[in-house]
């Protein structure tokens, strides 16, 4: 455990000391702010039917933000240090792969947690200057957080699996970034699809990301899509740690 | 006498795609030895040593390091060994005493004793003046020895260094050797290096390696005399030229002997041992007994230098022809 710790702090401190962190950041709070510009103007005395979380996250900028910040968040995590050889003092060192591959994992979603965390901000002036208590329900705002975390977890699991492919960082987000979009892609099929019963459609819906985040933002927490991504995340750690395993197999 | 074995190497083989970086070696290294792998670059020294931290699998043979196989028990083997691979890698945006912190950390010391243990080798390192400094922003001799102190932090049994001083400036070098011999003391040590003279100074037994195999493991002493051929002594003298040819006929000790006219009244004399025996001894003795004049009296001693190119040099010959 202190093993894990001791790399988790590792991890989490690399970002803030590089620029990546910052520019991450950055980037995000500038799309926070234009969304938030966005939702003012759709606000401005129209009402609306649905929550104010829904109309902050299930919309285009979450996408934009996932799909890019994953990437980036990612591609360092195992590429950075193949390439620097840090890799080789680290796996000499009396540390298992698992305990690596966790630490590294939570390092990202840690990151990627502290990054959405001013959104926060965001709905809490909306609900001060609505002056209304309801237009903010914690319940709802709980659940649009957990499946933040959720997808969020599945995006950085796939990126610590890419990273741990290569010794490349730019290769390295662009094979995250690769697999996130075929994600996204496959779950706007079934959105833009009515949904079917036969084989693929339902595969197609049970997969679909975008269906997922609406269904969270609305505060509703399906026990089907909590299995999705636990298992989901579970199998790219898993492929990930036999990546990082192979090398002894070579 | 198992026991007092640190690593036990046998026939230990790594092939890649197209060519065998290590071709069946077989070597022991004693507990509290100091051991130098020495070889031309690509001779299989790294490759060696990766196989002996766990980093790499070896494609037949085993390795052993302190009873513990490095394929079967690698948590075991990486909790005894302290390893500085080649390049010195480092996190270079970490500053000295919080890199050493976590890599200690990492190696499972707890709280207390890893900060106990960072202060300890950081004076032992040399490096309590830059303690606070960014390791990125330090110069190559601080870094290596940022390198040596990782390598130490968690009290090892072995200690592992790939080239410790390449790419250093002589005055560094020096450091990093007199601290290497320093800790050489108290550890079991095996490093490898293509600079001969660096063996020589701080290994008490080498391991000769050319293209995946070993040539020659022995003491540097052992290697010098099995190869130093004649033990030649070189005198120069200023004597009548008769008698110094005279005075050798009569000297069982001499095999053979050499006169020739150096300048002005000097002669440069060669003479050969016939069991390699000193003569500088005798031929003092001599140059005394007839009151002549000595300017200069000298054993010729074959350095590291000559048996590694001698060795080197038989191994590619052979093979043309094999």
């Amino acid at each position: 455990m202190n093993v894990i710790l001791a790399l988790l702090r590792r991890e989490l401190g690399g970002y803030f000391k590089s620029m990546i962190g910052y520019v991450v950041i950055s980037a995000v709070l500038f799309l926070f702010g234009f969304s938030f510009v966005d939702m003012l103007g759709k606000l401005n005395g129209v009402p609306q039917d649905a929550p104010v979380t829904e109309q902050f996250y299930a919309t285009v900028y979450f996408w934009v933000i996932l799909l890019i910040t994953a990437p980036m968040i990612t591609m360092r995590v195992f590429a950075l240090e193949k390439s620097t050889g840090t890799y080789e003092t680290l796996m000499t060192a009396p540390v298992g792969d698992w305990q690596v591959v966790l630490a590294k994992f939570g390092g990202t979603l840690a990151f990627f947690t502290l990054v959405w965390l001013p959104l926060l901000g965001c709905l809490f002036i909306i609900r001060h200057f609505t002056g209304d208590p309801a237009t903010l329900d914690p319940r709802v705002t709980a659940g649009t957080f957990f499946g933040i975390l959720l997808i969020g977890s599945l995006y950085m699991a796939m990126g610590c699996f890419a990273s741990a492919l290569t010794r490349s960082q730019i290769i390295a987000a662009m094979l995250s970034f690769l697999l996130g979009v075929a994600l996204f892609v496959l779950s706007l099929r079934s959105v833009a699809l009515s949904p079917s019963e036969s084989g693929w459609g339902a595969l197609l819906d049970h997969i679909s990301v975008m269906r997922h985040l609406a269904d969270f933002s609305r505060g509703i927490v399906d026990t089907r899509q909590v299995v999705f991504y636990l298992t989901s995340t579970a199998f790219f750690l898993y492929m990930t740690q036999r990546v990082v395993e192979s090398r002894r197999w070579k | 006498m198992l026991d007092s074995l640190m690593i036990e190497v046998h026939d230990l083989t790594k092939r890649y795609p197209g060519h065998t970086a290590v071709d069946g070696i077989t070597f022991t290294v004693g507990r509290g030895e100091v051991v130098g792998f020495l070889g031309p670059n690509g001779a299989g020294k790294s490759t060696t040593m990766r196989i002996l931290a766990c980093f790499l699998p070896a494609t037949g043979g085993t390795a052993r390091v302190a009873g513990f196989d490095v394929y079967r028990e690698p948590d075991e083997v990486r909790r005894r060994i302290g390893y500085m691979p080649e390049s010195n890698p480092l996190h270079l945006d970490m500053r000295v005493r919080e890199y050493l912190k976590f890599r200690a950390r990492l190696k499972g010391l707890g709280w207390r004793r890893s900060r106990d243990r960072v202060d300890t080798v950081l004076q032992q390192c040399g490096l309590t003046d830059v303690h606070r400094r960014i390791t990125g922003q330090l110069s190559k001799g601080y870094r290596q020895r940022v390198g040596l102190a990782d390598a130490l932090v968690h009290e090892p049994d072995l200690i592992i260094l790939d080239e410790p001083t390449v790419g250093l400036d002589p005055h560094q070098i020096r450091t990093v050797r007199s601290l290497i011999k320093e800790l050489g003391k108290t550890t079991t040590i095996l490093l490898s290096t293509h600079i001969l003279p660096e063996v020589e100074m701080t290994c008490s037994r080498v391991l000769i390696l050319n293209q995946g195999r070993i040539l020659a493991a022995d003491t540097t002493e052992n290697l010098e005399r099995k190869l130093s051929l004649d033990g030649q002594v070189i005198a120069e003298i200023a004597a009548p030229q008769d008698a110094l040819r005279d005075c050798w006929r009569d000297l069982p000790e001499i095999e053979r002997w050499d006169v020739a006219p150096a300048d002005g009244e000097w002669f440069r004399v060669a003479l050969t041992p016939r069991n390699g025996a000193d003569l500088r001894p005798l031929v003092f003795a001599i140059v005394r007994e007839n009151n002549w004049s000595l300017r200069e009296l000298t054993r010729s001693r074959h350095s590291l230098e000559d048996i590694f190119v001698h060795l080197t040099r038989q191994n590619r010959k052979e093979i043309p022809g094999a």
